[in-house]
């Protein structure tokens, strides 16, 4: 940032250091106090919506269950002093949801190598697009379940298949995304770069992936949420090596601890939601000063 | 095709420096949309082609850019730096104007630093000092159409094509970006060929005007516009002028027909 636009040092000053001011201090302080009442429309409804499910609960659980069968559905400060209080039980989920999310990131790590190499030479290549997409919709229609068996017979019951999995199942998005994003940048765009005699390589790195970041941001978006149920399913196939959350919701199924299952099934859901939002972060700032959708989510 | 050296050091006027030689063309579908046109366009020319829509004018300026290959005919010009305005801004929306008006020299391996200073300069030019780091999106479509001005004089291209680059602003916007075309026009010393299909626009900035029939695209008509450089937004209001710009809209409207 070299010239600054606003010469005020009253009204230019950036108090909460969130980035660079682009000259228009007034409207953002406006906003900031107006944030206060936004704030509250944003985070109130759900809020006592979630206090009804609360008290829903409660009453399933002491007003239609009997106490013979109340494990069906424990009421929420069980779970919450035996799944999350008791440390013996919390430690072991927070465990199994670590190790699922290693897998989740490295399946996803590889999705994206995949995905961005594929959808890379698809948008070079029109033959080369023709060749493959066929075969990533069918691979994207196979359901999970029926290639688990096959997964197990090729890569074992271990790590490398859970990985698979979340590979398999996190793919499609990322190429369908990526290529899409790659053949976004407008025709006019292109031809000056034609004028201007760029290379294949530089068109791709100027032009092409630069304008397909929202388009990628969104495929990962999808492809991180269903890499965490890749990891959570491939888990509760694959028993071998490391524990994972699939692993346990089995095991406390199958004791019919319903405390630590729910809890369990609570941070599964906590994990994914976390990959959601650091995702929508990554968006912002990636995107977030140049593209309309910046700051419509979060 | 002559050399960039060549084209940058031949200062005199009437050097041709961008030249149609029977140009024609036809598109695959079998639509001709340029037929016979020869002309050639020097050093200290601006030189506008009017005609009505779909006659072929941006085809001529896709033809002599490279951007379409010609069915017959030559087009002599130096392609190296060829200074093209687009319809649109075409500014790369991630970037900040700074950014998007160093992207030329970027592509043509100019130096980081002299690639800065030729932006800043160009920026100026245009008036856009206050704008270096805005994204297009914060921009006034006249204000993005300076930017995309600003990027093409980063090159100092000695021909400068624009394919009706005003047609989506306002009507005052285009009055000022008329003005300021005409200005660089006398500053920078490039060699101009402008399309639209406003008469106004046409006579005010141009040393001449030639008028285009409806397809297939030939020039029919050719006026010399005598007025003075600078030239004054007044002019628009003079007699002379009003008589001119009257007797290429009756050319236009014969060609029409």
């Amino acid at each position: 940032m070299t010239i600054t636009q606003n010469d005020d040092p009253k009204i230019s000053t950036d108090d909460d250091g969130t980035g660079p001011n682009h000259g228009e201090p007034v409207l953002r302080g406006k906003k900031r106090r107006r944030s206060a009442a936004d704030f509250a429309r944003q985070f109130l409804p759900p809020l006592i919506l979630g206090a009804v499910i609360i008290g829903a609960w409660y009453y399933v659980s002491y007003g239609l269950l009997t106490q013979e069968r109340r494990f069906l559905l424990r009421p929420p400060h069980e779970i919450l002093q035996v799944g999350f209080l008791d440390w013996d039980h919390f430690s072991e989920i927070l465990q199994a949801l670590w190790s699922s999310t290693r897998v989740a990131l490295i399946g996803l790590a590889i999705s994206i190598t995949i995905g961005f190499f594929l959808a890379t030479i698809m948008s070079q290549t029109k033959i080369v697009e023709r060749a493959i997409f066929p075969y990533m919709v069918m691979l994207q229609a196979i359901p999970i379940l029926a290639i688990v068996p096959l997964i197990g017979f090729w890569w074992g019951y271990g790590t490398t298949s859970r990985i698979a999995v979340c590979v398999i199942i996190s793919l499609f998005p990322i190429i369908v995304n990526t290529l899409f994003g790659l053949q976004s940048a407008e025709r006019g765009l292109h031809d000056l770069f034609t004028l201007h005699h760029a290379s294949r390589l530089t068109r791709l790195r100027k032009l092409m992936f630069p304008a397909a970041r929202p388009a990628i941001f969104a495929g990962l978006r999808i492809s991180a949420g269903l890499s965490v149920i890749g990891a959570i399913v491939g888990d509760y196939f694959f028993g071998q090596g490391a524990v994972g959350i699939g692993q346990l919701l089995k095991r406390y199924s199958s004791r019919l601890e319903g405390e630590e299952l729910l809890a369990a099934v609570i941070m599964s859901s906590a994990l994914g939601v976390t990959v959601f939002l650091f995702f929508g972060w990554l968006q912002n700032i990636a995107i977030g000063k140049w593209h309309e959708s910046s700051g419509a989510d979060s | 095709m002559t050399s960039a050296e060549s084209a940058l050091q031949s200062p005199e006027v009437g050097t041709p420096v961008l030249s149609f030689d029977h140009t024609q063309m036809t598109f695959p579908d079998g639509t001709e949309a340029v037929r016979d046109v020869s002309l050639n366009i020097s050093r200290g020319e601006f030189v506008t082609i009017v005609g009505p829509s779909g006659c072929g004018k941006s085809t001529l300026l896709k033809i002599a850019s490279g951007l379409l290959e010609a069915t017959g005919g030559n087009v002599t010009v130096d392609r190296d730096r060829l200074g093209y305005v687009f319809q649109d801004a075409t500014l790369l929306p991630w970037r900040t104007v700074l950014s998007n008006v160093e992207l030329l020299a970027e592509l043509h391996d100019i130096p980081k630093v002299e690639r800065r200073q030729l932006a800043l300069e160009a920026i100026e030019t245009v008036g856009l000092s206050g704008f270096v780091n805005h994204y297009p999106r914060s921009l006034s479509g006249g204000m993005r159409m300076r930017a995309s001005l600003a990027r093409t004089l980063t090159l100092k291209p000695p021909v400068f094509l624009f394919d009706e680059p005003f047609g989506a602003v306002d009507e005052i916007t285009r009055e000022h970006l008329n003005d300021e075309t005409q200005r660089l026009f006398q500053s920078e010393g490039f060699a101009g060929l402008f399309i639209t299909h406003s008469i106004a626009e046409a006579v005010f900035m141009s040393t001449r005007v030639m008028v285009m029939s409806a397809r297939p695209g030939r020039i029919v008509a050719e006026f010399d516009v005598p007025f003075e450089y600078p030239r004054k937004p007044e002019l628009r209001f003079d007699p002379e002028f009003a008589a001119l710009s009257g007797e290429i809209s009756r050319e236009l409207r014969g060609s029409h027909q």
